[in-house]
């Protein structure tokens, strides 16, 4: 489990030109953290 | 199969720095804090500073986006005309009575002032005569008592000045409220607009259009079927296409791309010979960023709507061919990321024509006008865009690692477009593409659009396409 993460539930928010919601999610699960939310938002 | 070319294309502006409170940030931020009421105010722009505003010119035509200047754009002040030849910036007033012409259900009352200012400005547009100006009479009357019924909206122009009332249609109905019905009526006008433009300023035969796509953002419907559609016809019978029908495509801000292909393809297969592409405004997005254009010292700077309108017909042997063999999609399974977007749409069609990325002129992608997105924290969208590209063909081999920031200078261009979602998304750069592929000063242009799903809460996907439009090889260099 990643230290930084360590006993947080994980809301994960990405930007459409960035990292897609579901990647970071992705990234937090395979960490061994439980994702909650997860999106992704347009801010343009 | 024949051949489908763009043959012309037109591209307005309506600036609306009197609606730009009825836009969705503005409309709830405004209300709740009378301070920030007062600075927006002081800050919208005029008509002039609009018009002067360097982006808008490019948007209209009349400069291409690579002759702008190193920012700021703000504050500059060169001669600019409103018009030029298949576009125009429409002040306020001309545009509401351009609504309430357009208005067939009594949602518009005009003041009687604001009316016949309208009416004597109208009266002298180029267009005239393609608007029925006498329901301006009809659509006068007290504004003030209209505005103050439940559930209607105050419009105002001059900053503050009360200019119209604007009814719902039902009292029960969410997507009959005024504030959606403003929305889908601006975008019709701006959307007629452009295409009285492409019509009248390129010598068309409103009889000859068979089909109209609308790529508009908005959602014509009731309470049964919220986005059931079809703008398109709405606006061909505005703008007088009488033999036309027409169908929106929807696909958040990439649909105009799949219009083009819609519509070439439809020409291509000999079911339509005219087909038109048109695209209205997004009243919503006016005023999204203005905290940040606040803070910065700025003018309210989406302050505009606008319209967008091509006509996709039958090789002509001079326009610009859609390369129906040359469009990108973004399939299911292709991964999300920006770089596994691009890939998909920006090279996978060269790579199926055996072009490198070099035989590309002039990438249009998403071109929003950083001025606006950077005081908000959104960043340079289309630099990102080409940065991405350009990483890309670094990584085929297509240029050197070196030579990334040369071919974002070169077939790249500086964001000009309002952040007005879909027109932003390379349909700002057909007026552009069509010119040069004419001339001969380019022979290829990449159009890429990428659309936001994720936002309609039904999947977690995004959504893109790019079509490649080509110089016709039959057209003399000119």
């Amino acid at each position: 489990m990643s230290p930084v993460f360590d006993g947080k539930l994980v809301i994960a928010l990405g930007e459409r030109d960035g990292v897609a919601g579901p990647a970071i999610a992705a990234c937090a699960k395979a960490a061994g953290n439980e994702v909650v939310f997860s999106a992704t938002e347009c801010f343009v | 199969m024949t051949r489908p070319v763009v043959s012309h294309a037109a591209q307005v502006l309506a600036h609306v720095p009197g609606l730009a409170r009825h836009g969705s940030k503005p409309s709830r931020e405004l209300p709740r804090n009378a301070e920030v009421l007062q600075q927006f105010l002081g800050s919208l722009r005029s008509f002039d500073e609009a018009v002067a505003y360097l982006p808008h010119q490019a948007y209209i035509g009349a400069i291409h986006p690579r002759e702008l200047p190193a920012r700021p754009w703000v504050g500059a002040s060169p001669p600019a005309s409103r018009f030029t030849p298949g576009g125009e910036i429409m002040p306020e007033d001309e545009f509401l009575g351009l609504m309430a012409c357009l208005d067939q259900f009594g949602l518009v009352t005009l003041d009687h002032e604001v009316a016949d200012l309208a009416a004597a400005a109208l009266a002298r547009h180029p267009l005239a005569k393609q608007v029925e100006l006498d329901r301006l009479g009809a659509a006068a009357g007290d504004a003030e008592a209209v505005a103050g019924e439940h559930g209607s909206l105050a419009l105002h122009i001059d900053r503050d000045r009360l200019a119209a009332g604007f009814r719902r249609a039902h009292d029960a109905d969410d997507a009959l409220a005024a504030a959606v019905l403003l929305e889908n009526l601006a975008c019709k006008a701006t959307g007629t607009l452009a295409l009285l433009h492409l019509v009248a300023d390129h010598g068309i035969d409103p009889d000859s259009i068979d089909y109209v796509i609308s790529c508009s953002e908005e959602a014509v419907g009731d309470r049964y079927q919220r986005g059931g559609g079809n703008m398109a016809k709405a606006m061909a019978e505005a703008a007088g296409l009488g033999q036309a029908s027409g169908a929106d495509v929807k696909n958040f801000c990439a649909a105009p791309v799949p219009a083009v292909v819609v519509a070439g393809a439809l020409v291509a297969s000999g079911v339509f010979r005219n087909v038109v592409v048109v695209g209205g405004g997004s009243l919503p997005k006016l005023g999204m960023k203005f905290q940040g254009h606040l803070k910065h010292g700025l003018p309210v700077l989406e302050d505009v709507v606008g319209g967008s309108a091509a006509l996709v017909t039958t090789d002509d042997g001079v326009s610009p061919v859609v390369r129906l063999d040359g469009v990108g999609r973004h399939r299911v399974r292709a991964g999300s990321s920006n770089p596994q977007i691009m890939e998909a749409l920006g090279v996978e069609p060269l790579e199926q024509l055996g072009l490198s990325m070099l035989d590309v002129d002039d990438y249009g992608t998403e071109l929003h006008n950083p001025e606006i997105t950077e005081p908000q924290g959104s960043g340079n969208v289309p630099e990102r865009n080409y940065k991405t590209l350009a990483a890309l063909a670094a990584r085929r081999g297509d240029i050197a690692r070196e030579a990334i920031p040369q071919f974002v200078a070169e077939r790249g261009m500086p964001g000009f477009a309002p952040t007005q979602g879909h027109l932003a998304s390379a349909l700002c750069y057909l007026p552009h593409a069509v010119r040069r592929l004419t001339s001969g000063d380019a022979n290829r242009v990449h159009m890429i659009a990428k659309g936001s799903l994720f936002l309609g809460r039904m999947t977690q996907a995004s959504d893109g396409m790019s079509v490649l439009l080509e110089r016709n090889q039959a057209s003399p260099v000119l």
